[in-house]
């Protein structure tokens, strides 16, 4: 596509055209994705409580979403007087812009990618640790204390995880042989014995797989490690003070980080693009079904996650992050290390 | 610790078996009712809006004794009475607060000859609060709006009392 | 012509918000602006062709380091008064520094327009711009500089330890959760069934 613009509208202005289409191609069908899995989460939810869940607006409730979308454009946004204006204005925008930022590197398919950068995933390391900014300025911007609570909650919680999930990320990185997010994928192809296309079916890979899931539970503040927004402690944590476009903004973001790492979740571990089983008639389907697929059932695992357990306390969580992940991951880092030097790189011969 | 609760911390055993759980009660057919379009039975008991009834000949059955508004423990009653023109004692004014009151039932309990009672509807939420301060053409309407289903329900819990 | 256009950008804001930072009236603000300061400058490396670095730059200082600031400084219970009460007594120390700044900006200046001093020649060969920055740094850190790579860790971990030995304080006398005796506790060590005569009760 960026060929046809620039053959039709010059080298540089066409590369601008050309790009700025798959921007939108990006995150137009992504903001959609959000709306769904609003509907879907809420669903699931229900589903689990022995509850019908929305089924009002729409078939089957499916424009519950759009509706209460609407409601929230309609309100009126309340600035407190004490707050600190500007940056209270900027904390959901930030959020907001972060979640879709990280999209960019994320390959759809072969080559269905808008950056394809050797540094690919510690660029989404480097944007999800920007994440904690939103939280935590509009906490300390609305002038009021439960907000600040819980942005104080999220960037000791967001930092304690990050330092986990680097490790387990800096496994994958070894074991692929590199940091391009297409090159990971491409090594996963028949990783195990030749037939199956995943990272986390590995023996050596699968303990870390199961450790970054729960990770990108705590990335993303996701129950059971929702403390940012514990409603039985802290009203709503950092939104406490927020309404209207503002609130719907973080509410975006919010579940736009949610899909990118369910995103990760498949990117890393169960393959991706590629079809889970090593067996060419399934290659004609094509390889977004199968991420779209993979995506679909890490939410529904997040989903399941949030309506099976009850919320963590907070030095439960800290323990959780400093006292276990950091050595077991730390630690892989160094079993799966040690397995390539053997096998792959020859240390012993 | 003993072996098998290694193996159980290490595998996540509990964790494991709390998700198996769930994951059947998310196939499972679900308790709750679709409202608008499905409802729960009551009972013939229930206490829901006010109304004041009428004889069948179309005479309102209220004496303006108001055993109602002295019983009524959120005084959320106000009568006036006076003689009319044919000499029978009547009341001029009958309000109910709805927003005062606490569906108790002591009025209808109270009245002497069936007239206030609480009827079976629960659906009469309103945009304003004034639209709930009830007078008595509001009730008589009411009245006559649920008659057959209060004096079902009447005769259903008539031989309990 | 892209490059040159993204250059001054990142350039500027980092310039503008690096002034910013100074002089913000507020700390928190301040924070805020040194972030934003970081985050261009890692553009800047992207242009230079560091991704690698930019990235670290990015996850290190913007994703860590400055989160601890704002954390800190969040907390800070400051009194403007107070600050600026001390502006008079620190006024002639504050000129002394800032002419020395501005005597060593000239110097540097005039010294970078006289040229650069020969440090010697390169002793590795300049990396082929088609190797990733990953590899070619890890080729380099891990082979010819390892010991400064590893003596630099060792550092680190000195340092770690120091401030948690330096911090740490053992309390006396409190009952904190032990996590491993709960999740070992079984039913059968902390359950009696009994049946006890009437008026006898149980002994605990």
């Amino acid at each position: 596509m960026t060929e046809f613009f620039q053959t039709h509208l010059g080298a540089g202005f066409g590369w601008f055209v050309a790009n700025l289409i798959l921007i939108l191609l990006i995150a137009l069908p992504l903001m959609l994705a959000v709306a769904m899995i609003i509907y879907a989460d809420r669903k699931i939810w229900a589903a689990i409580a022995l509850r019908k869940g929305p089924n009002v607006v729409g078939p089957f409730g499916l424009l519950q979403s759009f509706a209460d979308g609407l409601k929230v454009f309609l309100q009126e946004t309340i600035i407190p007087s004490a707050s600190n204006r500007g940056l209270f204005l900027m904390a959901p925008i930030i959020t907001f812009t972060v979640a879709l930022l990280a999209w960019a590197v994320i390959p759809f398919g072969p080559g269905m990618v808008l950056a394809d950068i050797n540094v690919g995933l510690l660029y989404v390391l480097a944007i999800s640790s920007l994440g904690v900014y939103g939280v935590v300025i509009s906490g300390w911007a609305s002038n009021s204390k439960y907000p600040f609570f819980s942005a104080m909650r999220a960037a000791a919680q967001m930092i304690s995880y990050e330092v986990s999930i680097g490790f387990i990320l800096i496994s994958v990185i070894l074991w692929a042989g590199t940091s391009n997010l297409g090159g990971i994928i491409d090594a996963q192809r028949g990783t195990i014995l030749g037939i199956f296309n995943a990272n986390a079916l590995n023996p050596l890979l699968f303990p870390i797989a199961v450790l970054f899931f729960i990770s990108s539970l705590a990335e993303t503040a996701r129950a059971p490690f929702d403390l940012t927004e514990a409603e039985s402690e802290l009203v709503a944590g950092y939104q406490t003070e927020y309404s209207s476009m503002a609130f719907a903004l973080f509410w975006l973001g919010e579940y736009a980080n949610v899909i990118l790492m369910c995103a990760l979740n498949a990117l890393l571990f169960w393959g991706g693009w590629l079809p889970p089983v090593d067996w060419a008639p399934l290659y004609y389907v094509p390889g977004i079904i199968w991420f779209f697929l993979k995506i679909g059932i890490c939410f529904f695992m997040f989903s399941w996650v949030k309506a099976t357990v009850p919320r963590y306390r907070y030095d439960q969580l800290m323990r959780l992050g400093w006292k276990i992940f950091l050595p077991i991951s730390l630690f892989w880092v160094f079993l799966v290390s040690g397995y390539l030097m053997i096998t792959r790189y020859g240390a012993l011969s | 610790m003993s072996f098998a609760q290694t193996v159980k911390a290490y595998t996540l055993w509990e964790f494991l078996k709390a998700h198996w759980l769930t994951l059947q009660y998310f196939f499972k057919p679900k308790a709750t009712i679709n409202y608008p379009y499905e409802k729960n039975a009551l009972s013939p008991r229930f206490r829901g809006e006010h109304a004041l009834r009428r004889y069948p000949n179309g005479e309102e059955r209220c004496i303006a004794c108001k055993l109602c508004e002295a019983v009524c423990p959120a005084q959320a009653i106000t009568i006036e009475a006076e003689p009319r023109d044919d000499g029978s004692r009547r009341t001029t004014r009958y309000d109910i607060d709805m927003t005062k009151c606490i569906y108790c039932g002591f009025c209808q309990e109270a009245c002497p000859v069936d007239a206030i009672v609480e009827g079976p509807n629960f659906e009469y939420s309103t945009e304003t609060r004034e639209e709930l301060i009830y007078d008595k053409g509001k009730l008589l309407e009411n009245g006559d709006k649920w008659e057959r289903a209060i004096a079902a329900n009447l005769a259903a819990d008539a031989p309990y009392r | 012509m892209i490059q040159t256009f993204a250059f001054y950008l990142f350039a500027t804001i980092v310039l503008l918000s690096g002034a910013f930072t100074i002089f913000a009236k507020n700390p928190v603000h301040s924070v805020l602006w040194l972030i934003l300061a970081f985050f261009n400058a890692a553009g800047l490396m992207v242009l230079a062709g560091a991704e690698f670095i930019a990235m670290l730059l990015v996850i290190v200082y913007v994703g860590a380091v400055a989160v601890l600031f704002l954390f800190v400084v969040m907390m800070l219970d400051i009194d403007f008064a107070e600050l600026r009460a001390g502006f008079a007594r620190y006024l002639f120390f504050g000129i002394v520094l800032a002419v020395f700044l501005a005597i060593e900006l000239v110097l540097g200046l005039e010294a970078f327009r006289a040229g650069a001093i020969k440090l010697g020649t390169a002793t590795s060969a300049p990396v082929d711009a088609a190797v990733p920055n990953l590899e070619a740094i890890g080729a380099l850190l891990y082979t010819k500089y390892v010991f400064l790579f590893e003596a630099a860790g060792l550092i680190l971990l000195v340092a770690m330890i120091g401030a948690i030995v330096l911090t740490h304080r053992k309390r006396s006398g409190t009952r904190p959760q032990n996590v491993a005796k709960q999740v070992r506790r079984r039913p059968q060590d902390a359950v009696r069934n009994l049946t006890p005569e009437i008026g006898q009760g149980v002994d605990l």
